[in-house]
């Protein structure tokens, strides 16, 4: 099982759990429509979107809502805990929460305790508890953005506003900061750095970048960072290469950026609906890099029947 | 015994610069409490509390420990009441305030840590807000966007974690932008 946990931003809104559906007003879980614009409902979303493109099962989410009264984010925190062997799940994507070490730690022990470990992805708040708690290292993909990368860097630091300024965040420093991260085992396995270059990492390595299309005003856009680790979701509940899965995952949010001809004031849902199509270049792209391949393939073994 | 008296000696030497840290429940009151003693006039810092109050999302104050009864009792008016008052006996983190500007033309981003903030330059409408993981930066950006930055709410008024601190640090170097951009 896929699950998605996180908050979104409507007070009073209770735990709520479920498969997650795309209607044409939004996502749905549990008969609750959800706001689509930024955060865990953008992640979702874009979750909601690939497995419709791709005919994937839809995933579980565990959703309650926060404004940032820890309220929400502690339901959702006690009930994966409790829960998390009843719901056996192949693959954990962790969101927008509130950072709450000695909940998170409970809920890495329970984790801990299951047969098989789960695939562990953490984005935004989720990212930096489980940094702040000692755990960075359990996790398996990290998507943070060049000043998150800047935290996952300092070891002292609890939370980004607390970044030392000597760790400033220029992109040409993303390398080092990197592998400063990794030294510090501040890093999940993979980390997929997002910026005007996409650092796709394992173990202290840089394994791939991915740099166009270009898009700068992107940065500005809130959310664009969400659909990014709900493309990863999605993917690598049915892809083990993981590397591949970010790979595809960097190159179909820069493609739906594009096709969306943003300004910083383009809001992110603009993007989202051009994911699919976004997919759909990436697989034919893919097609024709493979035909190449073969091609190349076969032309070598001419050369070489000739000599 | 030469020891003894020359910690004692160097106590009473300096007193004004010894310091106190007010803990309070959450980040909200917090940034309530630092507007109210910053209106005090009171040389506060807002910092990281020690290990033991840590939840990975939270801040407290640092203020003269001289002034220890002025602080509670213009807390206490204000009904803000700390969870405790304890020596400052350690380096404490203090949150980032440089901010990083990228102009696109027509608009202007401002970032703090990991927040940013972009504006549309001709109208003073904000038009984004991205960053952050906290869960209240979805339910500012709800509130903030679309409204002129001299109109829209400081984040610090409507938000209650570090993230929201950090956005409203942004927020008011943005803010200080377009003024300057006027005269």
């Amino acid at each position: 099982m896929l699950i998605l946990a996180g908050t979104v931003p409507i007070k009073g809104l209770p735990l709520i759990t479920g498969e997650l559906s795309l209607t044409p007003e939004g996502v749905m879980v549990d008969g609750y429509l959800l706001d689509q614009n930024r955060g865990t409902a953008a992640m979702l979303t874009t979750v909601a979107v690939v497995c419709k493109e791709y005919n994937l099962r839809p995933p579980c989410c565990v959703i309650a809502g926060d404004i940032g009264q820890r309220d929400g984010s502690s339901k959702v925190y006690e009930y994966l805990t409790e829960k998390v062997s009843e719901l056996e799940p192949k693959v954990m994507a962790f969101h927008y929460i509130m950072p709450d070490i000695r909940r998170n730690a409970r809920l890495v022990k329970a984790i801990k305790q299951l047969k098989r470990k789960p695939l562990l992805i953490a984005d935004a708040g989720s990212m930096y508890v489980a940094k702040a708690g000692g755990y960075a290292s359990y996790y398996d993909i990290f998507t943070p953005d060049m000043g998150e990368l800047a935290f996952l860097a300092d070891e002292k630091a609890d939370h980004p506003a607390y970044t030392r300024g000597f760790i400033w965040h220029m992109d040409q420093d993303a390398p080092e900061l990197i592998q400063r991260a990794y030294d510090w085992k501040n890093a999940a396995d993979i980390l997929f750095v997002k910026g005007s270059t996409d650092y796709i990492c394992r173990a202290g390595k840089i394994m791939k970048s991915v740099s166009e299309p270009t898009v700068p005003v992107m940065e500005a856009i809130g959310g664009t960072g969400d659909t990014i680790t709900g493309i990863i979701a999605a993917l690598s509940y049915y892809e083990e290469d993981l590397i591949e899965v970010c790979s595809l995952a960097a190159k179909a949010n820069r493609e739906a950026g594009k096709l969306a001809n943003p300004t910083p004031a383009t809001q992110v849902n603009d993007i989202i609906e051009q994911i699919p199509r976004a997919l759909k270049i990436n697989k034919q792209e893919e097609k024709v890099s493979q035909r190449k391949a073969v091609v190349a393939e076969n032309f070598k073994d001419i050369i070489y029947s000739d000599h | 015994m030469k020891n003894l008296l020359s910690k004692i000696f160097k106590k009473e030497e300096d007193p004004r610069k010894a310091r106190g840290l007010l803990i309070f429940s959450n980040t909200s009151e917090v940034i309530k409490a630092e507007e109210i003693l910053k209106e005090g006039g009171y040389q506060i810092k807002v910092m990281s509390p020690p290990p033991q109050y840590r939840t990975g999302c939270d801040l407290s104050i640092t203020f003269p420990l001289v002034e220890q009864l002025g602080v509670t009792r213009l807390l206490k008016e204000k009904e803000i009441s700390p969870l405790e008052i304890l020596p400052l006996s350690e380096e404490r983190m203090e949150p980032l305030d440089i901010c990083r500007i990228t102009d696109f033309g027509e608009y202007l981003m401002v970032k703090a840590a990991n927040m940013k903030i972009t504006v549309h330059t001709f109208t003073w409408k904000i038009v984004n807000i991205s960053g952050g993981g906290c869960p209240d930066v979805p339910y500012l950006a709800s509130e903030m966007i679309g409204k002129r930055i001299s109109d829209a709410p400081n984040p610090k008024t409507l938000g209650y974690t570090l993230c929201a601190y950090s956005l409203s640090i942004a927020f008011e170097e943005t803010l200080r932008l377009m003024e300057e951009r006027l005269c």
